[in-house]
């Protein structure tokens, strides 16, 4: 989509400034996304069972760091709370399960009800700001987890286990990792969806200047509010596939916990915050680095925050945000950019 | 009477809290940083007085001073070495840093020194307290703890109010650009700024491990969670509002411990969010660093 | 040389450039008052000589220093003290609280509290007074106030007046006269052009980032400097010397 400017500069060159959506890419970046997604829905057919289920963890890990992504790239919202959506996702399912929804309903349903949970508890998080609000949502998590442990149903501090799916370990395996691969698609297309919609703009004005954007119109709170209630969902959706994935939760403290916050700013900060491709990128080399490293113990951790310091210090843009503003590729583009006189890409005007 | 105990204790443990936020209450007020690793720290005060008792010798009434002096030096790093360059960067940053530590810490105690507690024993101070009469009493120790709370709270209040270092300390906190026009350098005040918190933060958690009787990696977690709920009981910028925030706090997770042993943490969170729609400006909110 | 010099400094935020080849020379004790419209440069000049900015080209010396170099922070100990733009108080802190940090810079000399207290009268009486709950012209007092905390050699004022009642302004005006009798250089931003030819030493006209005219207040007329600040002037403007 292009929008010719009104405005024409006097001068010696009377080209217009063109300001158009994206890069080299721009609309085959998409197509090949959704190329990408189907050629992995196959693959159960192709590979090895192993390595459909390694992708599981690639899957949620993606829609975990695209949700947070959403949160704190497009809407300034620094949440270290996620894991009570998470935990919630996972646990609904239990609910879903016990009045016989599939996995595949469930997950819906799951995410359906949560955001419907997140709704009222935005108020309470949307009292505090910046760091604050940061901590806010951890001590919702922390009250969220405190009161599933007190019902003894749901197994208490124990955790619980998840009939599963079917009896044939092959067709579970495929069955979850379509389940994975769908609830993944869902999030980063949704993702993209939402960046192009009226209220991607709207987010766009809040991240550069709230108070300048309340002052032209945008309601910054709903825009806020639409985004945290859509990032719950997706994170109940990946708390979803965590518990059909691992047959059960094996403990609240577990699908709770803090780390699943540590994972998605990691994850997002490597990749490139702000980005849609950002968090893909992060959860890649997240999966990449855990896969070979997490046996050399807790030292691993050590280095994961130190490098999560060093990159937003260094790299502040992430791995895609300094790979995009070199070379003006975007998979998915939602920023404009003004093609100048000088006929150049200027990476200034990213939205 | 029972209550009547509970409420006391309840008092004796916010001290501790208060103490703990009150740093943390300070970094945000001069550079908007809301320190993530803040509970982390603590902690790490917690192991460096623990570990030099341990494996220095280091008496253990003094190991409040190496605490206090190694954290010190950290915050001094830490500042001009990370946070000085993520606060030119973005709001981002400065999180994003904190939380790195945030994560380090823990992991590289658990590494270094195992799950295990590191024990960090007062002895008969431990156990020492004052009858009131009627079934109560009051811990020596716990009573120091407020009472250095209550110090520290006064002293950092004075600190801001009544010396030159300190207004420009505030005036810095109003507006970091003007102050250079004054010939002050704000980077140098940002420095001062997280020692002390971080010498602050060294006392609370030498003085949480010597309550606790020992200190392990991961409690950090925690008490990051209580000095900023005690922070936003009180109210953002107040001082005096976090002894208070600490008290409250101290009291309501007393008070869910008296009603069931599994309570304590949900009843402080509790209050806390009630706190946040109720009064989300604090008991004692205040606009202004004050 | 004593006093301030400029010469040929380009300076501009980014790409955009706001300053053309400024030269300009203010000897030691004088009244340098700048005019233009706005954005002509002016408060981008005072920032420049402040430290606050950095110029793209071009050299900046004073009492026969060369600052180019310099941080803000050392030339407002070297004794450089600006008034910016908006008065830019610290809102929290009490007025004489904000006139206290202003003697951060170190420097000793003829102004204490006292001392401002005695210039700015009204100032005395606010003292306990949040400086965020102060009148705009009160605002300006304690700013000014503030700056002369630092015991400045070159004091830099932008837009005193603006957004205050005339007698206001007037009351701050009194105080110059006061401000000068330690040798204070003073460069300041005015729009009155009444007021300016009262007070000015030497004028210097401001258009679209380059010096239109300047010269000795008395040696020029005010029909000159109305052409030069709406650049209505012939192509080549009368560069007035002395």
């Amino acid at each position: 989509m292009t929008i010719r400017s009104a405005v024409v500069t006097p001068g010696e060159d009377l080209r217009r400034p063109e300001i158009s959506r994206g890069g080299r890419a721009a609309a085959a970046g998409p197509a090949g996304a959704i190329l990408v997604l189907l050629l992995m829905a196959c693959l159960p057919y192709l590979v090895e069972p192993g390595l459909t289920s390694e992708l599981v963890t690639l899957c949620y890990l993606v829609t975990l760091a695209s949700m947070w992504n959403l949160l704190a790239g497009y809407a300034g919202m620094v949440s270290i709370g996620q894991q009570a959506y998470i935990g919630l996702g996972a646990y609904a399912l239990f609910l879903a399960n016990d009045h016989g929804l599939d996995v595949y309903t469930g997950t819906i349903v799951v995410s359906a009800v949560v955001a419907l949970v997140a709704w009222p508890l935005s108020y309470l998080a949307f009292r505090l700001r910046g760091g604050y609000f940061a901590v806010g949502t951890w001590v919702i998590a922390e009250v969220v987890r405190l009161v599933v442990v007190r019902f003894d149903s749901l197994g208490g501090a124990g955790g619980r286990g998840l009939a599963a799916v079917t009896e044939d370990p092959l067709l579970r395996r495929a069955f979850t990792y379509w389940l994975a691969l769908g609830v993944m698609a869902a999030a980063v297309l949704g993702t993209y969806l939402v960046l192009r919609s009226r209220l991607g703009l709207d987010l766009q004005a809040i991240r550069d200047d709230e108070t300048a954007a309340n002052s032209v119109g945008v309601d910054v709170t709903r825009g806020k509010r639409v985004i945290y209630v859509l990032a719950a969902a997706g994170c109940a959706a990946a708390g979803a596939v965590i518990c059909v994935d691992g047959l059960g939760v094996a403990s609240p403290g577990q699908i709770f916990g803090v780390q699943y916050s540590a994972l998605m700013i990691f994850m997002v900060v490597i990749g490139g915050i702000g980005t849609v491709e950002g968090p893909v990128i992060g959860a890649l080399v997240y999966f990449l680095l855990d896969k070979y490293f997490a046996q050399s113990g807790v030292w691993y951790l050590v280095i994961v925050g130190a490098a999560a310091i060093a990159v937003s210090l260094y790299l502040p843009r992430g791995l895609w945000g300094t790979l995009d503003r070199r070379s003006g590729l975007a998979i998915f583009p939602v920023a404009r950019r003004v093609h100048g006189h000088q006929g150049t890409a200027r990476p200034e005007t990213r939205t | 009477m029972t209550w009547v105990n509970t409420i006391l204790q309840g008092l004796l443990l916010g001290g501790i809290f208060a103490m703990a936020a009150g740093g943390l209450s300070l970094m945000f007020g001069v550079m908007r940083i809301a320190n993530l690793a803040h509970g982390d720290l603590m902690i790490l005060g917690g192991y460096a007085a623990a570990v030099s008792t341990l494996h220095l010798g280091v008496p253990v009434p003094l190991t409040v001073l190496v605490s206090m002096a190694v954290l010190g030096g950290l915050g001094y790093l830490l500042q001009r070495t990370l946070l000085d360059r993520a606060m030119a960067l973005s709001e981002l940053a400065p999180m994003m840093v904190t939380f790195g530590i945030a994560v380090m810490i823990p992991n590289a105690l658990a590494e270094v020194f195992s799950n295990d507690a590191q024990p960090l024993n007062i002895g008969a101070l431990g156990t020492a307290s004052i009858e009131l009469g009627g079934g109560l009493a009051i811990g020596w120790f716990p009573l120091l703890t407020v009472v250095a709370a209550v110090l520290v709270l006064t002293g950092l209040h004075l600190f801001l109010h009544r010396t030159q270092i300190g207004r420009i300390t505030r005036a810095t906190a109003d507006d970091p650009e003007v102050v250079r026009l004054m010939g002050v350098d704000n980077l140098k005040i940002y420095a001062l700024t997280t020692v002390i918190s971080l010498v602050t933060v060294a006392l609370a958690g030498t003085l949480y491990a010597m309550r606790q009787g020992g200190v392990t990696p991961y409690e950090g977690q925690l008490t990051v969670l209580f000095a900023f709920e005690t922070v936003v009981i009180g109210g953002l910028g107040s001082l005096w509002g976090t002894l208070a925030g600490g008290l409250v706090l101290g009291v309501a997770q007393s008070a869910g411990a008296q009603i069931s042993p599994d309570l304590p943490l949900l009843a402080g969170h509790v209050v806390f969010l009630l706190v946040l729609v109720f009064r989300p400006q604090g008991l004692f909110g205040r606009s202004v660093l004050a | 040389m004593t006093g301030l010099e400029l010469h040929a400094v380009d300076a501009g935020y980014g790409d955009f450039q706001a300053l053309f080849a400024i030269s300009l020379h203010v000897a030691e004790g004088e009244l340098l008052a700048l005019v233009g419209a706005n954005g002509a440069g002016k408060s981008t000049l005072l920032r420049i000589i402040a430290g606050s900015l950095r110029p793209f080209r071009g050299s900046i010396r004073f009492d026969g220093a060369d600052i180019a170099d310099l941080s803000d922070i050392r030339r407002a100990r070297a004794g450089i003290g600006l008034v910016p733009e908006g008065r830019r108080l610290f809102p929290s802190l009490t007025v004489e609280e904000n006139l206290r940090v202003g003697a951060g810079t170190g420097r000793k000399g003829r102004w204490d509290l006292k001392g401002v207290y005695e210039v700015l009268p009204l100032l005395a009486e606010r003292r306990d007074r949040r400086a965020a709950r102060l009148s705009g012209g009160e605002q300006q007092a304690v700013a000014i106030g503030r700056a002369l905390m630092g015991n400045p050699r070159l004091l830099l004022l932008d837009e005193v007046s603006l957004g205050l009642a005339p007698v206001v302004v007037d009351q701050l005006y009194a105080a110059l006269p006061d401000i000068r009798t330690s040798g204070t250089t003073v460069v300041l931003v005015e729009q009155d052009l009444s007021r300016t030819f009262a007070v000015a030493d030497r004028l210097c006209c401001l258009l679209e980032g380059r010096i239109a005219l300047s010269g000795l207040a008395s040696a020029l007329t005010r029909a000159q400097v109305t052409e030069a600040y709406f650049g209505t002037a012939s192509v080549s403007a009368p560069e007035v010397t002395s």
